[in-house]
């Protein structure tokens, strides 16, 4: 089996959101959209206070809530472990919103771009997307770019026409993605390695963004 | 109002994607069931079933108009039958069909039995309707356990509340029981609100919903418990020719007070889970550090 998993490098991740923009780039996100988002956290008091930035989105939970809660069976979970939309079934009730402890998901209730929302560039206008208009979106660890790419033989996380965007763009290294199933995955060698966590994981569903905050001693 | 979901920050924010319209479902479908199943305890008294049922029909239609009002798509509703493997969404769509289909034939019919089997149908929608919200998982307030006790018990008090408003207006139509009966489960609906607020209050929910509670509570215990408990015991008390207007009043307090109960919950309370880190890492000050979870600490 297969089970695609995504760590983040919490030591090497410097908030530069490139992250954001390739994910926006790659999947044609409304503005105010960012599937793929940095959050920029201060914990601890003065003196001791640190910065941390953090990659978040649909963390693809092994027991997603979003798929349990859907009326429509909109929302899905794959073989693989990636949790979709189907655009043409969701009836835009939210409840998945409701239901994410992670806000991942997105509505989008008019045709929204970036310089107006009656002046949509050549490129916004291209790549509209009707059927994403009224129901919820989210990360899709850009499926069709594994899909595509595993059809070619190549392998995600390694090969970059297969692997995430968000991943691709990632000056720091911190974004890898890979195969937990697979114990010589890079995602596993690093979970191996290195002392993770996962977030929100007191609440059982799953999370698969894990974080790394050491070296395993 | 900007048309894309509207993401705030670090620490939980107040959840904007179900409105007044979501709020509208759980007014309705609770004063609604819960008026079916007091006003079908009074039906084979009374023999005046129709009126009661479509009362009650009215209120479930009227909260299933408005959230159907809010969802993006509405002309693909029926979806909504498509996951009753696990959606409590779709179990309540589904329980609804009959609940609508005996509660007019128990107004066709006129039948008191047949309002007593909607009343049954309707406690499986209020169910629902419990467990809908506590399904929510991204909703602290809203996923912890004694929300679905609280949603039935405010159902039934406030369909109580309505019908004690109702009969009281119309002479001989008051069974006796009707005043005791709400003064219980106006009783029981106040010890699982205090049960829910106080176990939010134990690190159950963000500070910021625990503080929306605290705000309500006090028009919640006086306006929505007290008041109208102190109404019902006068009118108990005092001579015939009172009592109904004090029932009246204690009826439409109790059912105001749940609504105000639910609008709190679903609009106020409602705060997201949040963004949580277990440990600050390797870097800067080259010692890991100790995590945080703003909003909750």
């Amino acid at each position: 089996m297969t089970k695609w998993a995504m760590v983040a490098d919490l030591r090497r991740c410097v908030g530069c959101q490139t992250c954001t923009a390739a994910c926006k780039h790659a999947n044609a996100t409304a503005p105010g959209v960012q599937w793929r988002r940095v959050l920029d956290m201060e914990i601890g008091q003065f003196p001791d206070v640190r910065r941390v930035f953090v990659p978040v989105g649909c963390m693809h939970c092994d027991d997603p809530p979003c798929v349990s809660v859907c009326p429509s069976t909109a929302t899905r979970k794959r073989e693989d472990g990636i949790v979709t939309i189907d655009y043409d079934i969701c009836i835009g009730c939210a409840y998945c919103f409701q239901a994410c402890p992670y806000q991942a998901r997105y509505k989008v209730s008019k045709p929204t771009f970036a310089y107006g929302d009656d002046n949509a560039t050549e490129n916004e206008r291209v790549r509209f997307k009707a059927e994403m208009m009224n129901v919820a979106q989210k990360c899709t660890f850009c499926v069709e770019r594994i899909d595509e790419g595993t059809a070619k033989g190549l392998t995600p996380g390694v090969d970059p026409e297969a692997t995430p965007a968000c991943v691709n763009s990632c000056i720091a290294g911190a974004l890898h993605f890979g195969d937990l199933d697979d114990p010589n995955s890079n995602v596993s060698r690093l979970l191996e390695e290195n002392e993770s966590f996962r977030m929100h994981e007191e609440l059982g569903t799953g999370p698969n963004i894990h974080y790394l905050w050491d070296k395993r001693s | 109002m900007s048309g894309v979901t509207q993401f705030e920050g670090v620490p939980p924010w107040l959840q904007r994607n179900w409105d007044i319209r979501a709020a509208g479902n759980f007014v309705g479908g609770g004063t609604g069931t819960g008026f079916l199943l007091v006003a079908s305890l009074a039906g084979f008294k009374l023999g005046l079933v129709w009126p009661l049922a479509l009362i009650g029909l009215a209120f479930v239609g009227a909260g299933l108009l408005c959230v159907w009002l809010e969802i993006g798509r509405p002309w693909r509703a029926l979806n909504v039958f498509f996951h009753p493997q696990t959606s409590w969404m779709t179990r309540e769509a589904m329980v609804s069909m009959p609940l609508f289909a005996i509660g007019l034939a128990a107004a066709w019919f006129n039948s008191p039995s047949l309002l007593l089997a909607a009343a049954v149908v309707g406690l499986g929608f209020l169910y629902c309707q419990g467990r809908i919200l506590k399904a929510s998982r991204g909703i602290p307030a809203w996923r912890e356990e004694t929300i679905v006790p609280l949603i039935m018990a405010t159902g039934i008090a406030e369909g109580a509340g309505l019908f004690l408003a109702l009969a009281s207006l119309m002479p001989g139509a008051l069974p006796a029981w009707a005043m005791p009966l709400f003064i219980l489960v106006l009783a029981a609906r106040f010890l699982l609100w205090r049960t829910y607020v106080a176990r939010l209050a134990r690190g159950g929910a963000p500070k910021k919903a625990s503080a929306a509670l605290r705000k309500a509570h006090p028009l919640i215990f006086w306006g929505g418990h007290v008041v109208p408990t102190v109404l019902l015991a006068l009118a108990l008390a005092l001579p015939p020719a009172v009592a109904p207007g004090l029932a009246v009043v204690a009826g439409l307090m109790g059912l105001a007070g749940g609504w105000y109960m639910k609008i709190v919950i679903i609009l106020r309370a409602a705060f997201n889970q949040g963004f949580a880190v277990s440990f600050a890492p390797t870097r800067g000050a080259g010692t890991p550090a100790g995590g945080a979870a703003p909003g909750w600490d």
